[in-house]
């Protein structure tokens, strides 16, 4: 088995507050099913909207992601899976496609030493 | 690992939105709706963010209002030199060592237990019209959005979104939100039931061929008139009324729309579908509200459906009961809809022929024109009659007024029955909505 991480990216989480709660019982009754089936590590964290960036040799720091908000992290977990492909298939389930967000899925670097 | 799996109630976010937004709004005064609003919706995509990973917690609904607290300091911080916020907060947010304690105070259960009570009379407000009233509680109360109250009214997003958008300017311009001591208490009690009974009929009776849409409307005006019952000053006699009258009805809603989204009447459903817990719920509020002077139609109206809920079958039902129920009900609220299920009762007491007659001598008859039941109970007895060619004649006539397609499917089953003038039903009572 290997490691991936998912990253949850963009996805509107704005609605009514029935469909909130819809996708709030979608999101939860998935991450069931990948514990249910093996495939979850650690179910992970949801990530603040905002956050500083510190960037160049001058190390300035400036306000915010530094992904457009469409393609912000949002939070991330932590999938054990056969190889990438079944990664990439149990990501299919993530409720996150109906509301226009995306999984990045990123295989864990194995280290043998 | 796995999240703990808490069950939310059905509808749990929708309910704490009506509950946090009108709590929230006694603090920051009813001119700034709109942000109690905004700060609801921030504590709202906060929970959903984090219970998708962390599962729902042990009291969901103290974890919102702790969250929505939380938001609404750093508001009130921000923008207290900006806004003007509810005249009881005074001065006491100008201070650090002030604002968190008062807010906390507000908030404190015990306290918002009135507010969504005093929104409901607000919405109810005077200067409303009553669909203005039942959009502005679904909206603001029942967390419904513009998108989902359009759907349930078969009406467009545009118009819903106009009609709340000057409902709640309405509503802002009333300064704070109504107090339940209030001198016109009494007055503004009848526009809620009234607010509420239609709410409910729009369920009931309504143009959506959704069984779940119409049972969420029917839902919300059960738990609304639930609230009004639980508050002392607003637990009259009429109150027990309205809530006898929506359990009694709700209990066949079942019986009424299929799963498949077919229309039955009162005549021909299956009345073992019958919530048997409604009904008893139903009575027991029926008796309950038998006190006191006043007899409203609300009285009436939940005498009749308990005639109904009573019987084993339409033979088995008291009709000289029901029609003698109309008849009272048409000496305290006449209208020609209600005069048409008095005729309904009259004809199923003394047959067909009297029920036409009744109906040719209903009052203002020319103001049920365009409502597809009117033509639909002359097929209907004419039917009975053995006419099926005239009868035949009054449905296609129901038909072109059919306002959904599920009414459309029960008129076609008609016409059809016109045929084979065997399989004879008569209406159910009638929407009794204007």
């Amino acid at each position: 088995m290997s490691e991936f991480l998912f990253l949850y990216r963009g996805g509107d989480s704005s609605g009514s507050p029935e469909e909130m709660q819809q996708t709030m019982h979608k999101w939860v009754a998935w991450m069931k099913e990948l514990g249910d089936s093996g495939n979850l590590k650690a179910i992970g964290n949801p990530l603040e909207p905002g956050g500083k960036v510190v960037k160049g040799k001058q190390k300035t720091i400036t306000d915010g992601p530094y992904a457009e908000a469409k393609d912000m992290v949002g939070g991330y977990t932590l999938i054990e899976a056969k190889d990438l492909a079944e990664a990439a298939q149990l990501s299919k389930g993530c409720p996150i496609f109906e509301k226009d967000g995306f999984v990045e899925v990123r295989p864990i670097m194995q280290i043998n030493m | 690992m796995e999240p703990r799996v808490f069950e939310l109630d059905e509808h749990f976010f929708r309910h704490e939105s009506g509950r946090i937004v009108a709590a929230l709004t006694r603090i920051f005064g009813v001119h700034n709706l709109a942000l109690a609003e905004d700060v609801v919706q921030d504590a709202f995509c906060r929970a959903l963010e984090v219970w998708k990973f962390r599962g729902v917690p042990e009291n969901p609904s103290a974890w919102l209002m702790a969250t929505a607290k939380h938001r609404a300091i750093d508001v009130l911080r921000r923008e207290r030199t900006a806004r003007t916020f509810a005249p009881e907060l005074g001065r006491l947010i100008e201070s650090e060592w002030t604002l968190a304690p008062v807010v906390h105070e507000l908030l404190d259960a015990a306290a918002i237990q009135d507010d969504e009570l005093r929104m409901m009379f607000s919405c109810c407000h005077p200067r409303l019209a009553e669909p203005a009233q039942i959009a502005l509680i679904l909206h603001i109360l029942c967390g419904f959005s513009v998108g989902e109250i359009a759907a349930a009214f078969l009406s467009s997003n545009a118009a819903i979104e106009k009609r709340i958008t000057r409902a709640k300017k309405v509503l802002a311009g009333s300064k704070k939100l109504f107090e339940l001591t209030a001198t016109d208490f009494s007055g503004r009690l009848s526009a809620v039931h009234r607010a509420l009974y239609l709410l409910f009929n729009e369920g009931y009776h309504g143009a959506s061929s959704e069984s779940a849409v119409r049972t969420e409307l029917c839902g919300e005006a059960l738990r609304l008139a639930g609230l009004l019952r639980r508050h002392p000053l607003a637990s009259t006699p009429s109150t027990l009324a309205l809530g006898a009258l929506m359990c009694l009805h709700a209990a066949r809603l079942p019986g009424r729309i299929d799963a498949a989204g077919e229309l039955h009447t009162l005549f021909e459903q299956d009345r073992s579908r019958w919530d048997a817990q409604l009904i008893c719920e139903g009575q027991r509020l029926l008796d309950l509200s038998a006190t006191g002077s006043e007899l409203t139609e609300y009285h009436v109206e939940a005498a009749i459906a308990s005639v109904h809920a009573r019987a084993q079958s339409t033979e088995d039902t008291d009709w000289a009961r029901i029609v003698s129920l109309y008849d009272m009900l048409m000496a305290i609220r006449p209208s020609p809809v209600v005069a048409l299920n008095r005729a309904i009762a009259i004809a199923q007491h003394q047959g067909p022929e009297h029920g036409l007659e009744t109906i040719r001598g209903i009052d203002g008859l020319e103001r049920l024109a365009a409502y597809p039941f009117y033509p639909a109970t002359l097929g209907e007895l004419e039917l009975r009659r053995g006419e099926p060619t005239i009868a035949r004649n009054h449905f296609c006539e129901a038909l072109a007024l059919a306002r959904s397609p599920m009414e459309r499917r029960f008129i076609e089953r008609r016409i059809a029955a016109c045929q084979n003038d065997s399989d004879v039903v008569l209406m159910e009572h009638v929407s009794l909505r204007e």
